[in-house]
């Protein structure tokens, strides 16, 4: 489909991951702090009556975030592919913009552990983190 | 467990939610082995573009989304859950071009709490693609009916 492969950092990764684009994800770079943006949009709607963000929409952001921050340093000739997940939701997201960021735990020869954490007004009120292992290389 | 009426609406669960048609997501009926949901192949849902294989986080939409209707099923009337916890295993990736099936069942009820079981596959529920575990936080507005399960 794409002959080159090497996934060269964090912009490349979501101009380059067609569900990226779906969600119409974003990011900004501060020196080396990532920072990922999931812009509101109608289709991500899980819940119309109060309305929420759906919890696959957050999942999906936080998974890609993870990503996103494990290729600011490390140069990937395959994207990292998730082994396991781990979400946990805290509150219904707002129908506004939601914003994420990532630390890497540790980098292994064959896994990385990554956690993530979500957040839409306030930065200290998460709306949900993840937990996950990577297959790296 | 014959309320047939709420579970006639079950399609609409799917169809009426805006992330779920967006991605494409389809009801595929209910059983005793739980909530069927489709996923047809489609290139905007690609998460490896080296491979076309179909992004963790449209897997991880569905299962959650499963999960959740599989407690309706069990619960046999609505009333507002939220998901608490979401735990996915992704096994080996989906096949590019072909449908993704989740199949997801509530197994223990309580009052308060629904836990739930659910695999994605393609070709068959004995090679899954993906699992999840999740748990369900079920709202009570008003603590009219129900008191059996505690």
């Amino acid at each position: 489909m794409i002959a080159d492969l090497m996934i060269s950092g964090p912009e490349d990764l979501f101009r380059r991951v067609p569900f990226a684009q779906f969600l119409n994800l974003r990011m900004e770079m501060a020196g080396n702090e990532l920072t990922t943006v999931m812009p509101f949009a109608p289709h991500l709607i899980g819940n119309p009556l109060l309305p929420a963000l759906h919890g696959g929409t957050i999942g999906a952001f936080l998974e890609l975030t993870a990503t996103a921050q494990l290729s600011v340093f490390e140069t990937f000739e395959q994207i990292p592919k998730p082994v396991n997940v781990s979400v946990q939701y805290l509150r219904s997201g707002k129908p506004i913009d939601t914003y994420a960021r990532a630390r890497i735990n540790r980098v292994g020869r064959t896994i990385a552990n990554v956690e993530a954490w979500a957040w839409q007004e306030l930065r200290e009120q998460p709306i949900a983190t993840l937990q996950a292992h990577f297959l790296i290389g | 467990m014959s309320h047939a009426p709420f579970r006639e609406g079950f399609d609409l669960l799917v169809e009426n939610i805006p992330y779920m048609k967006s991605i494409g997501a389809r009801y595929a009926g209910r059983s005793d082995d739980g909530i069927k949901l489709c996923l047809p192949y489609r290139e905007d849902l690609i998460g490896d573009p080296a491979t076309g294989v179909i992004a963790g986080g449209a897997v991880t939409a569905l299962l959650d989304h499963a999960c959740g209707m599989a407690v309706w099923d069990e619960l046999n009337e609505y009333k507002p859950i939220a998901t608490m916890d979401l735990r996915i295993d992704y096994m080996r990736p989906a096949q590019p071009q072909r449908d993704l099936f989740i199949l997801a069942k509530c197994y223990k009820l309580t009052r308060s709490v629904g836990f739930v079981r659910g695999f994605a596959y393609d070709d068959s529920l004995s090679d899954p693609v993906a699992a999840a575990q999740a748990a369900f936080i079920i709202s009570h507005p008003c603590l009219k009916n129900r008191e059996a399960h505690a």
